[in-house]
């Protein structure tokens, strides 16, 4: 809108500025002028049907709501004229006369939207004597507490429900006094945002389960917080009760998350309160571990360090870890003399290093998604791996753009995609080839015929104005990521539509420029010779191997090989929990501070650098990562390890990364054959949205969601009949050495000749990579 | 004094088998339909017609139809569409049932000329669910005639004209009768109104150009076209041109339709249908179905049946549902009962109807089971009055509407009962 298409009105006697198509109240939230309104919400549509912002509008014979009046020219408001507080009186009135009014008791108590408005606009006797309502509640999940009795019928939920989460699971049935918000069907509601109708709900009908009646609003202090599970950096609030993380809710950032969280952003911070978090240093002693104080514990892991031959020390750090901990760890390592470093652990190939670009990132700004007209997802469950960033491909796709997949499962989106190519793995690339050959660009000596889907994305990706080919989770995971990764770059180009990258943590960009990559320093400054990515570090055991924010079983490409190169080294784990596998197998333990416990900066994906505080208080002897880091450097006597503040730390690496900038220019490929062969069977990997790491494998609620994965592998109907196996049939996978058993679940949603078996999910630990042949026979 | 009946909408009633085409092309019908194909008469012509007929709706509103027509962006590109509201839900109402009974081809007709004049090729007709038995399958065989005529269908005769018709048979909720809740019902969504603006002449249905108007509407606009707009205007008073078809009912000894012109003195109408119940003393008449204000009898014994004279008395014309109440009704109990329909009606969705509707009746049960409170009278008529214009649809003033009036005329026999332990005043001393 241009300056001269404003013009301007008059609420309460104050001259506002206004656009032409704006509802009354924008203006007056713009201006601060508050107007109470209980279904309203900016991200919504309107409903206009609570009643409650109805304010008087010069020659309206009847007041008029402010969320559905548009603006005109000259127009003259009163929002608290006598017939407007009427008016808003009356309606406060009738939507407490069902309400009950037990807000001692309710969770909401201290942060409900009816009960402040109430003390503005209710009276203080009712003068409703008859009997209320009571309505029955629904069992909707391990998320959400419902207490139907108290609902509004705002219909934010709902709406929510089907605008933004894209998921019709909250509906209004019934009408008049019998109009009930609930499931249509009782079940748990599957979406990865749910937890957002918490926020949204005005009163105590949605609210918050696993945090049900721990801790009053009051009792809480909320601190801002960055999420530590995507590459997004969705913006928190963390309600803090006596040093211990209660909740967690949405802060606004229009640029990033709006005012929506995922589940897994939001429910978390259980896994912080797990059993198994580490709380002292421990040391391997004849076999055994024992716990140690930090000092004789740092002082070994120093001596471990230093007794090892520099290039036999190999670093695995989590993508999760902080900007300050890749940078303290990239520092260590290479004081040490090894280059031998890695985030990149669940990457399935690394055969593109060298044409690796200084800092790959996801092409656009995550706002932009919103405007893109064509959308080509390659090897990505983005709604489930990335969820907020699904939200805007979502809402690109209501104004009109055009959503394509190539992927080795049907995923399940909460849109309909308009081109969905679902193919073994093995034929990704020679799929992704075909889109490459319809664009008259180089298919690296793949032979390729453009089949119509294949000119459809081309042509789509083509005459869109603005669009992105996106590389997600399975894609990195994937044996020949190097080859589609050159593919969608060449594809990319062609269509003159950016190429993105996801990343698998929360800090990608931040190792990319901490340095933590066997071929790239801090800021991005090039390395030769290399030392060994994180399939090397395994693939040519080394002597001594740090770990960070690591569950190695979990958490890297190979189990199996990372048990065999790990389990017979020297392990130094820093981290905030305990796993089997890691008692079993480290050498020294040093616990460290989790998300929220510890300061730091996460760079998310788009390339923005946000710092946050420590704001709960780690169990044990916990101490913070970067501390952990700059003592241990100290010890072995590097230089300039003397800092006192993590934002020191910080300030350091964005310096040296001063003329950094994103890009994802790829380079030549060298080796351009491709490693994945189809075998009788193939496996179909990926890390499901609540095994992404330690803190979300051992958040309670998740686990009971649909979303969770437990000890399942799925495979199609014909699969299942090629092996004689029915639902919930007993099936053994072996691949390379190891072998697990699995519990059947018959889903068509995976091509034929595959096995739906995640990573990072029991069981998975026996096995290899995400992608691969395996033998699959019945148990 | 005598009235010509059944001038326009049932102009067919007394012949024999009058709902078939064949009565209804020799009484005149579809001649005005034929004249368009033909292209003897346009667009503008038929709306301005129309407005000058004075033809009002019939519904309930009683907006100006040719003014609604004239809403509609006829030579707009892409989809629009011409709506019959046959919801006939409106307590007392039952006109439009007759009309597609005894008079289908009048409804067609009007509704391909309405088509025609606002730019849509496409009508829906949504009857109410509880005339499945007759009305439904006597309006489908109408429209079934009327297609092997070729007188539906694409290129008409032989004409550039399309005009296709379709029955869509609601579920029985009142509050589809509300123009913007039909339309989101016909889109298979629950009937809740719509907030307006936009209205439905620029957002309808499917999010089209739109427009609804009720059966008899309708049903009256070939008549007009035939004998001429002058002619309807001239048969009612300033104002309110043309017939109405009113439903009596009540205390009343010929309960049923009549249709007879606009402007009848009341008095007129009831002695038309015979007076009152056994020879009984009038009480008090609604005058448009239970959602307008009551009048006492010596009130409307001086009105005539038309727009402005009720208005003035402080009610509407409404639909045309004249309710009569003998002097042997208890006010208390019918304003209860009316009451339960608004409370079961509502939709739910805004907040003053919804909590509001069951409130007042609940303080009237209460009042009739005899724990009536003094104070229950002022909040009754507060409860009505914070209900009234606060909502999206005209609901929550018809339920509103009831409640201010029978306590603004029959206060003393709500106080009687509430001081009374919930006797009637009525039954009491007669």
């Amino acid at each position: 809108m241009t300056e001269d298409q404003t013009f301007t009105i008059e609420v309460d006697g104050q001259q506002l500025e206004a656009r032409p198509g704006q509802m009354l109240i924008e203006v007056t939230d713009a201006a601060g002028i508050n107007v109470p309104r209980f279904c309203y919400h900016k991200h919504l549509s309107v409903a206009a049907n609570c009643r409650m912002c109805l304010v008087e509008v010069e020659k309206a014979p009847k007041p008029l709501p402010a969320c559905a009046t548009p603006v005109m020219n000259g127009m003259k408001v009163f929002t608290r004229s006598p017939l407007a507080r009427e008016a808003q009186k009356g309606t406060m009135e009738f939507l407490l006369i069902n309400h009950p009014l037990d807000c001692p008791i309710c969770d909401q108590g201290g942060e409900c939207e009816l009960q402040d408005v109430a003390m503005g606009y209710g009276g203080d006797i009712s003068r409703f004597t008859e009997r209320k309502r009571v309505v029955r509640d629904e069992d909707i999940g391990s998320l959400i507490a419902t207490d139907m009795t108290r609902c509004i019928h705002c219909t934010r939920c709902v709406r929510f429900g089907g605008e933004i989460a894209g998921l019709r699971e909250l509906g209004a049935t019934g009408r008049g006094e019998h109009l009930r918000i609930g499931l249509y069907i009782e079940h748990a509601v599957a979406s990865e945002l749910s937890g957002n109708v918490i926020d949204l709900c005005p009163v105590g009908a949605l609210t918050a389960k696993p945090s049900a009646y721990q801790a009053r609003s009051w009792e809480l202090s909320e601190y801002d917080g960055v999420a530590p599970h995507d590459g997004l950096g969705s913006n928190l609030h963390l309600h803090v009760r006596r040093n211990r993380l209660m909740r967690v809710v949405p802060r606004e950032n229009e640029d990033v998350n709006q005012t929506w969280i995922s589940d897994r952003d939001r429910f978390s911070y259980q896994g912080l309160y797990s059993d198994d978090r580490l709380q002292r240093p421990m040391l391997r002693e004849n076999g055994k571990l024992r716990e140690a104080d930090w000092q004789e514990a740092l002082m070994a892991a120093a001596r471990a360090l230093k007794d090892a031959s520099g290039a036999r020390i190999g670093a695995l750090i989590s993508p999760s870890a902080t900007l300050e901990e890749h940078y303290l760890a990239t520092r260590l390592l290479r004081a040490l003399g090894s280059n031998n470093i890695d985030h990149r652990l669940r990457q399935g190939d690394f055969r593109g290093d060298a044409a690796d670009p200084a800092l790959p990132w996801l092409g656009q700004r995550i706002a932009d998604f919103s405007n893109n007209q064509a959308t080509l997802l390659v090897g990505s469950w983005l709604r489930k791996d990335q969820p907020m960033l699904n939200h805007r491909v979502r809402q690109s796709q209501i104004d009109g753009a055009l959503v394509m997949a190539i992927n080795p499962v049907a995923y399940d989106f909460n849109y309909e995609l308009d081109v969905d190519i679902v193919c073994i793995p093995s034929a990704m690339t020679k799929e992704l080839a075909g889109v490459a050959a319809a664009l008259g660009v180089d298919t690296l000596g793949i032979e390729a015929v453009p089949d119509p889907a294949h000119h459809g994305i081309a042509d789509s990706l083509k005459s869109a104005a603005q669009g992105t080919v996106l590389l997600g989770n399975a894609a990195t995971m994937h044996p020949d990521f190097s080859l589609l990764r050159a593919l969608a770059s060449g594809i990319a180009a062609a269509a003159g539509v950016t190429l993105g990258f996801v990343g698998s943590g929360s800090n990608d960009c931040g190792a990319w420029m901490a340095g933590a990559v066997p071929h790239r320093d801090t800021g991005g400054k090039a390395i030769a010779p290399p030392g060994l990515d994180a399939a090397a570090m395994l693939e040519q055991p080394l002597d001594l191997y740090l770990t960070f924010g690591v569950e190695p079983e979990m958490d890297v490409a190979e189990p199996a090989r990372m048990a065999a190169a790990l389990g017979a080294a020297q392990l130094l784990a820093i981290g905030s929990h305990t796993s089997p596998w890691l008692l079993e197998h480290a050498d020294i333990l040093l616990p460290a501070a989790a998300y929220a416990e510890t300061s730091g900066t996460f760079v998310n994906i788009e390339g923005n650098a946000q710092s946050f505080r420590g704001v709960a208080a780690p169990p044990g002897e916990t101490r913070p990562g970067w501390k952990i880091l700059r003592v241990l450097g100290n010890l072995v006597g590097l230089d300039g390890f003397d800092y006192a503040e993590s934002t020191e730390v910080r300030d350091e690496v964005l310096a040296a990364c001063a003329d950094l900038a994103p890009d994802n220019r790829i380079g030549d490929l060298q080796d351009r054959k491709p490693k994945s062969a189809p075998g009788e069977w193939e496996r179909v990997g990926g890390v499901p949205i609540y095994a992404v790491d330690a803190l979300s494998r051992r958040a309670h609620a998740l686990q009971l969601t649909p979303d969770a994965w437990g000890g399942e592998l799925r495979l199609n109907t014909a699969a299942a009949a090629a092996l004689d196996l029915g639902e919930a049939a007993a099936v053994r996978v072996a691949q390379g050495e190891g072998s697990a058993e699995f519990e059947v679940r018959i889903d068509d949603a995976v091509p034929d000749g595959c096995i739906w078996l995640p990573t990072a999910v029991p069981g998975s630990e026996a096995l290899g990579a995400a992608f691969g042949p395996v033998a699959v026979e019945k148990a | 004094m005598t009235y010509q009946r059944n001038l326009v909408s049932l102009n067919t009633l007394n012949e024999d088998r009058s709902w078939e085409l064949a009565t209804y092309e020799r009484c005149g019908g579809y001649t005005v339909w034929r004249q368009v194909i033909a292209g003897e008469i346009s667009p503008k012509e038929i709306v301005d017609a129309i407005k000058d007929s004075g033809l009002r709706g019939r519904g309930g509103a009683g907006f100006p139809t040719g003014l609604k027509w004239s809403f509609m962006p006829r030579s707009a590109a892409g989809q629009k569409y011409i709506i019959c509201n046959s919801d006939e839900s409106e307590p007392g109402t039952c006109h439009d049932r007759d009309i597609l009974r005894y008079n289908p081809h009048a409804l067609i007709e009007g509704m391909a000329i309405a088509g025609y004049a606002t730019g849509a090729d496409v009508g829906y007709n949504y009857i109410r669910g509880e005339f499945m038995d007759e009305p439904v399958p006597r309006f489908e065989a109408a429209v079934k005639e009327a297609y092997d005529a070729g007188l539906l269908g694409k290129r008409i005769l032989g004409s550039g004209v399309d005009f296709d018709l379709h029955t869509f048979v609601g579920a029985g909720a009142y509050i589809c009768g509300e123009e913007t809740a039909l339309l989101e019902s016909l889109e298979g969504k629950p009937g809740k109104p719509r907030f307006k603006p936009p209205f439905p002449a620029s957002y309808g249905l499917y999010g089209r150009p739109t427009t609804i108007n009720n059966t008899q509407t309708l049903a009256s606009v070939p008549m007009i076209l035939r004998k001429g707009a002058k002619w309807y205007a001239g048969l009612g008073p300033e104002g309110s041109g043309g017939t109405a078809l009113f439903s009596v009912s009540g205390h009343i000894e010929k309960p049923g339709n009549y249709e007879l012109p606009m402007g009848i003195p009341f008095k007129d109408l009831l002695e038309i249908c015979g007076g009152i119940l056994g020879g009984r003393q009038l009480k008090a008449v609604i005058p448009g179905g239970s959602s307008v204000p009551v009048l006492p009898g010596e009130l409307i014994m001086s009105c005539t049946m038309d727009y402005a004279s009720l208005q003035q008395a402080g009610s509407s014309f409404g639909t045309g549902a004249v309710i009569v109440m003998a002097d042997t009704t208890c006010m208390v109990r019918v304003l209860q009962r009316i009451s339960r329909f608004y409370m079961s009606e509502s939709c739910g969705q805004c907040t003053p109807c919804r909590e509001g509707t069951g409130w007042l009746y609940r303080m009237l049960t209460r009042i009739v089971d005899g724990k009536g409170r003094e104070e229950d009278l002022e909040l009754l008529l507060e409860v009505a009055n914070r209900i009234e214009g606060r909502t999206i649809c005209a609901l929550g003033d018809a339920a509103a509407w009831p409640v201010q009036s029978f306590l603004k005329h029959f206060y003393q026999e709500f106080e009687y009962m509430v001081r009374n332990e919930g006797r009637s005043m009525v039954i009491e001393t007669g």
